[in-house]
């Protein structure tokens, strides 16, 4: 049963096919024996889950039970929770027990949803393979040598190989949508502010948002009417009511327009994913919508502005990590200076104190103008450009990733190379707009394995119940979505 | 642009991060590297487009100036690496 999606899984709870305690009993089994291959989990919180799947089940007996109610599921380890290890993938906070809840880990709990456990990450969400992770890379379950994407990878894992049923995580440059793509999973990164992000960990406060992994987009709807609205907490939510996400669903996509992005066809595209990427055009043609080019004209810039503005809030974020009121302290330190350099220094990874350090100099006097105002004012070429873009179309389709899971180890060597991974990511979270990773292909490997190919729908601000609408249709049309790894 | 080891040096006191003498060439080529990436940037004419700091161009909200948490001093320290009458300690500062 652990296949299952949370729709179907909802369904056999209410019929009582299956009790909660039973299911999560299910998945704790299935952990215990995998977990070590796939090292998805840091933290596996056991007895927490059997404890909410009782009351889960109590809840149900009463009558009291919504669509996650019994559900288990997965936080990304960047989510804070209270009394439980919160690492957020580094040696810094290797023993930070967090004090309080995330909110988006207060409303899943609100609503009956099963925690068990929390999940790999490239430390502080700054990677795009879950290799930058204190705790070790984690594994796809599509080909284990592989990496699961990043920096959400523990989480698309732990889905992949049901080791939960569905699992948050948090996307600043494409961290939702790419290990969902390399993982055979849709992802999907909403509007910038529609989530709360108070007890999520700050990595670039402008561009994190979080949103669900999962099985299909009916189960990425059902997570987002629990995980989104307005936050008092969060000064940065958007103040608007969240609507109910699953309400457009069965809309049809007759007269749809899309758009299909000329520079991304033109730019170097592997040719297993273009060709799913234009098997998936014909499936929309034939739903009854139409497809038209449009230019995204300075979206070669996305990666160039988002490596400024990244790591430039990042280095003003992670000040805050210096030894003094929680996580990693250095040993001995000769002197208050002595102890801030060394603990960050012994406390951060190499990509985490490269970012800080491009960040540092992005903001330094001197560059400030150069380097970040830069940034800012191309981040506003990039988001006049979407608008721009639709006026003519409703959503725009394009691939997630430039190719398929590559090698752990493949690409570490040179944080460039690693950087391009976002090329066609990062410009949605510059312009804050809605996005979705679904599968929709896959090819073999030099070895042989099956490897998912994932392209990725951009709604307008806000569009998110029309693009999780889009993606469905695709799903009940295709089968992508419900292949599964072997083993 | 290319750094010197120098500069990165002066990033990392501003940053508060050691780089060990033995990986600071490193560094230094991939952080160069890095910026090299940035510099692309350089080449587009911006005069007169305002810098977008917020996806919405959002402003800062502002709540009733109202105490609305409770006091939770031992509870937050106690994750503290060391504290003593309620305060935190660090290695000292003045002699």
């Amino acid at each position: 049963m652990s296949d299952r999606t949370v729709a179907e899984l909802s369904r056999s709870l209410a019929q009582g096919e299956i009790s909660s305690v039973e299911l999560t009993r299910d998945y704790l089994d299935r952990i215990a024996q995998h977990n070590s291959l796939y090292n998805a989990y840091i933290t596996v919180t056991e007895d927490l889950a059997l404890a909410q799947a009782a009351q889960a089940d109590a809840a149900r007996a009463k009558g009291d039970a919504g669509p996650l109610t019994g559900i288990p599921i997965a936080h990304k380890d960047i989510f804070c929770m209270k009394d439980v290890l919160t690492t957020c993938g580094s040696k810094m906070l290797a023993n930070f027990v967090a004090p309080y809840d995330a909110t988006v880990v207060a409303k899943l709990n609100a609503a009956g949803a099963v925690t068990l456990g929390k999940t790999n990450m490239d430390e502080f969400a700054m990677g795009s393979s879950n290799e930058n992770s204190f705790f070790g890379a984690a594994r796809n379950p599509w080909d284990t040598d592989r990496v699961p994407g990043g920096s959400s990878g523990g989480s698309a894992t732990a889905v992949a190989a049901d080791l939960c049923a569905i699992a948050t995580g948090t996307d600043t440059g494409g961290s939702i949508r790419q290990p969902a793509a390399f993982c055979g999973l849709t992802g999907f990164k909403p509007s910038y502010g529609r989530i709360s992000r108070w007890g999520m960990i700050a990595y670039a406060s402008s561009l994190d948002q979080a949103g669900p992994i999962s099985k299909s987009a009916e189960d990425a709807a059902l997570m987002m009417n629990v995980m989104a609205g307005p936050d008092h907490r969060d000064s940065t939510s958007v103040d608007m009511p969240a609507p109910d996400f699953t309400a457009n669903l069965n809309d049809s996509l007759q007269g749809l327009r899309i758009g299909v992005v000329r520079q991304h066809l033109a730019e170097g595209l592997d040719a297993n994913v273009e060709s799913a990427l234009q098997d998936a055009i014909k499936v929309f043609e034939s739903l009854g919508a139409s497809i038209k080019e449009i230019d995204l004209p300075n979206s070669h810039l996305s990666v160039s502005a988002y490596y400024v503005i990244a790591p430039a809030e990042a280095s003003a974020n992670l000040s805050r990590y210096d030894g003094v009121r929680f996580g990693y302290r250095c040993e001995n330190p000769a002197n208050l200076e002595d102890m801030y350099k060394r603990s960050r220094s012994e406390g951060f990874g190499n990509e985490v104190k490269r970012r800080i350090l491009v960040g540092t100099y992005a903001l330094s006097a001197g560059y400030y103008d150069a380097y970040y105002i830069k940034a800012q004012q191309i981040r506003r070429l990039i988001k006049q450009d979407y608008i721009d873009a639709f006026k003519e179309v409703d959503v725009i389709i394009g691939p997630t990733t430039p190719n398929t899971a590559f090698k752990i180890g493949e690409k570490n060597d040179d944080p460039v190379t690693m950087y391009l991974e976002d090329i066609y990511t990062v410009s949605i979270n510059l312009a804050g707009l809605p996005a979705i990773s679904i599968p929709a292909g896959s090819s073999k490997s030099a070895d042989g394995k099956s490897l998912p190919i994932g392209i990725q729908l951009v709604g307008s601000d806000f569009a998110e119940a029309k693009v999780l609408n889009i993606a469905h249709q695709f799903q009940q049309h295709t089968d992508w979505h419900q292949q599964r790894p072997e083993g | 642009m290319a750094l010197e080891q120098s500069d990165v040096e002066k990033i990392a006191q501003l940053a508060r991060l050691d780089v060990d003498a033995n990986e600071a060439q490193e560094v230094t080529k991939r952080i160069s590297s890095i910026l090299e990436l940035i510099d692309q940037m350089q080449d587009v004419d911006t005069k007169n487009i305002a810098p977008l700091a917020h996806p919405f161009d959002a402003i800062q909200r502002l709540r009733p100036d109202e105490v609305t948490e409770t006091d939770q001093r031992e509870y937050l320290q106690s994750i503290a690496p060391a504290t003593q009458d309620g305060l935190y300690l660090v290695p000292k500062v003045i002699e």
